[in-house]
């Protein structure tokens, strides 16, 4: 398949990805502050900076806006196009990935995407009222999960399904692994509120914005706490959002796709995969959440940029005879 | 000048081939076109079927505007159309080869040699290079017009890139989504198949004998107004889309960008422009193009559909030739007519030209999209004497015809249904033999008594149907 389409498919993927996460993270955010005994006095306070912490953007917000208030928040990740992670940007950039290799996908996709945009601008040209966003976060969700439906349900399971297949793994891991970082971050520190009301309230939060709350109780049928919620989130497996089980698709992915040219690709997915699958939350907890999800993300970034330098960027000197391990 | 229109009889009567069409149309609620032409728009949107309209902006895209009411043609006088196009495109291709290589048709004097060589179409490059299977033109748009029953004039060949094939299978689709129960009355010649003539074609004029060759559409991107075609063919027929930047040439052979590494590209389906194909060969400032790709086509390595310097087989100049290339290449009678041309290079032409520009269409030789053209009867006085200024400054540039009385077609307007002018552009695929898809898009004037159907001036399109007896 053509390098670029490939390119195209996997960044039309993670930018729907990254809509439905941004979408779930604001969600999240603002269910919590609607909780009950929740004091905006308190340090450690939900605070409408958490989803911006935790997609690395609390800087640029304020080259955009003096203010940090719920409005401004809303309007910078939802609707601005300055910001290229907006879910308005998002939207934009998967439709015209979607819409650069139309023919690579199926119509039902491209109807699918291009639906999803023209109706996410009808609905943002609405006044983002914070009582009203709800509304519009579950739609992002709702029309991510129809494309997800359609692709698996219209697509041939080909190179390009696979290319697909990896930018949302590629996209969610790194999202799952920055909302819990931040939330570990900002919430750990006081003592006091561990096992309390805001606490609990806290963590079911973010099990909510993964869609993890019911799992949470089925697996483990106990209060919320803060390390099974990691394990939860890092390495059970059968937790669609959980790094490892994200990780399960990306080494699968990479498996099917392996040749010489790309091998370096599927030697470091293996090996953060390996460290999930071996992998023990006490042993985590005891080295630092934080330490170890830091390391998670870079090690994401390096297997994002060996991605694409295997499939995407081929360059004429491929020819030559170039050295396959180096 | 009376006007055809091709649902009435001269005595006002429904022709026999639209009744059975207009008896359903009696019968229907008097608001239910206007309800589908409405849910068409909306489809057409939802689909983003569309094209990108020039100087209005990046990205700005629109749909074409569609008409409910198809268009019906016989399948008699169709027969007529397709014997008529195959037979202009295989004398087509046999004078581009000639050109190309011994030059007959100029040393029988039948064609002047400036005509050709002056012409900026001519690209000497391609002077002596084999193309396989002799093929210069593997699609050919002919834009024709009807003036009377079974009486049709080629306005145009196009034999560059032409477009509009995916608006004529997308148009198709749309009315079986709206009327299906009209498909189940009338017997309708399908047109969805084009896209597998089209492959079979590209197929067949691979220069390396594998059995499965490369084929791949050349598209300048994702911003050209006709990217909604390049996407939708290439899907259709199942090959890749690509881009400039995604080909190389290495060895005298063309290689596209793979997942997998490079692999050789034997068909090129290109929707790129000569001047732009090739930046070490023409336009140095191109970007759209893949640098070196005259080489490999010399080598013979690859096959580019349409092949280069076929413009200047289809330039409205060397259109005044085309019944003479028939008798001369393919020993027959033309099946269709020319309209008459007049050819201001030459001085009684000239003189003629210029004291009737009021009668006559004025085009440039070189021009297309319905711009560039005086129609003298609906032009001002100002406008006139613009041209007259024009033509006289450069006479080479310009081609004259007396205006056709066009047939229309009952179209949807806003004040319900009214005679509207249409043309007919059936599309040809020269393979190992030359295919037609029976019918073609018709595109529709929808301003009153305007004769321009260009899509970049206001035109709409219609389905055509070929109906069965």
């Amino acid at each position: 398949m053509l390098s670029r389409t490939a390119e195209n498919l996997y960044w039309m993927a993670r930018h729907i990805e990254r809509a439905e996460n941004t979408a779930r993270l604001l969600d999240a955010t603002y269910h919590s502050l609607l909780m009950p005994g929740h004091n905006q006095e308190s340090p450690n306070a939900p605070s409408w900076e958490v989803p911006l912490i935790s997609m690395g953007l609390i800087e640029h917000f304020y080259e955009l806006f003096t203010q940090l208030t719920p409005e401004n928040i809303l309007q910078y990740l939802v609707t601005s196009s300055d910001n290229q992670s907006s879910i308005f940007s998002s939207l934009a950039a998967a439709r015209e990935n979607a819409r650069t290799v139309r023919g690579a996908i199926t119509s039902e996709m491209w109807e699918s995407i291009n639906s999803t945009w023209l109706e996410f601008k009808d609905m943002s040209d609405l006044q983002l009222n914070p009582s009203q966003v709800g509304k519009l976060f579950d739609r992002v969700k709702r029309r991510s999960h129809v494309f997800r439906g359609v692709t698996v349900g219209t697509a041939l399971h080909d190179e390009a399904y696979h290319f697909i297949r990896l930018g949302s793994f590629m996209e969610r891991a790194d999202n799952t692994a920055r909302i819990l970082d931040v939330k570990y971050h900002i919430l750990l520190p006081t003592i006091d509120d561990i096992g309390g009301a805001v606490d609990y309230y806290q963590w079911g939060a973010l099990l909510k914005s993964v869609s993890a709350f019911e799992a949470y109780r089925k697996i483990y049928r106990d209060v919320i706490d803060a390390q099974k919620v990691a394990e939860l989130l890092i390495l059970r497996m059968n937790m669609p959002r959980s790094l490892h089980a994200c990780l399960d698709e990306i080494d699968g992915i990479l498996n099917i796709m392996i040749t010489l040219n790309n091998y370096e690709a599927r030697r470091l997915s293996g090996e953060i995969h390996a460290k999930l699958h071996y992998g023990q939350i006490k042993t985590i907890i005891k080295r630092g959440l934080h330490e170890y999800l830091s390391e998670f993300i870079n090690d994401m970034a390096l297997l994002s940029t060996e991605i694409n330098r295997s499939f995407f960027a081929i360059n004429h000197d491929w020819f030559s005879d170039r050295p396959y391990f180096s | 000048m009376t006007i055809h229109d091709e649902m009435y009889e001269k005595n006002g009567v429904i022709t026999p081939l639209y009744q059975n069409y207009q008896k359903w149309l009696a019968k229907q609620d008097p608001d239910l076109l206007n309800k589908k032409h409405r849910e068409a728009q909306l489809l057409f949107a939802r689909l983003g079927i569309t094209f990108a309209v020039y100087g209005d902006g990046m990205g700005n895209e629109r749909s074409i505007p569609f008409d409910v009411i198809p268009r019906l043609l016989s399948q008699s006088s169709w027969n007529t159309v397709a014997l008529g196009c195959i037979q202009r495109i295989r004398a087509l291709n046999l004078f581009l080869k000639d050109i190309y290589h011994q030059q007959e048709i100029i040393q029988a004097g039948i064609i002047p040699a400036e005509q050709i060589i002056n012409n900026s179409q001519f690209r000497p490059e391609m002077k002596h290079i084999y193309v396989a299977h002799d093929i210069y033109a593997h699609i050919a748009g002919i834009d024709i017009v009807k003036v009377n029953d079974n009486e049709f004039y080629v306005l145009e060949d196009n034999l560059r890139t032409p477009s509009g094939s995916s608006y004529m299978i997308e148009n198709r689709r749309m009315m079986m989504r709206l009327f299906p129960e009209l498909f189940s009355k009338l017997n309708i010649a399908p047109v969805d198949h084009y896209p597998e003539i089209l492959v079979e074609g590209l197929r067949a004029v691979s220069p390396q004998q594998v059995k499965q060759p490369t084929v791949v559409l050349l598209t300048p991107g994702s911003y050209n107004s006709a990217y909604f075609e390049h996407a939708f063919l290439a899907q259709e027929m199942g090959i890749e889309l690509v881009e400039g930047a995604d080909l190389f040439v290495k060895n005298d052979q063309v290689f596209m960008k793979t997942t997998e590494g490079p692999q050789q590209v034997d068909v090129i389906y290109r929707r790129i422009d000569d001047d732009f194909i090739d930046p070490e060969a023409f336009r140095a400032d191109s970007m759209l193009g893949v640098p070196g790709l005259l080489r490999p086509i010399r080598a013979g390595s690859v096959t580019l559909a349409n092949a280069i310097g076929t413009g200047v087989a289809d330039d409205k100049s060397t259109y005044v030739f085309v019944p003479e290339m028939i008798r001369f290449y393919l020993g027959e009678k033309p099946i269709l007519n020319n309209v008459p041309t007049f050819r201001l290079t030459i001085a009684d032409d000239f003189m003629y030209v210029l004291a009737n520009l009021e009668n006559l269409v004025v085009k440039e030789v070189q021009g297309s999209g319905g711009y560039g053209m005086l129609i003298g009867p609906q032009a001002s006085r100002d406008e006139i004497d613009t041209f007259r200024k024009k033509i006289m400054a450069h006479p080479e540039k310009y081609i004259a015809q007396p205006t056709l009385s066009l047939s229309t077609c009952p179209t949807l307007v806003e004040k319900g249904i009214a005679p509207r002018h249409v043309d007919l552009r059936p599309y040809i695929v020269s393979g190992r033999e030359v295919k037609i898809t029976p019918g073609g898009l018709t595109r529709v004037a929808l301003n009153e008594g305007s004769l321009i159907v260009n899509s970049s001036q206001g035109g709409g399109t219609k389905d055509t149907w070929i109906v069965g007896e």
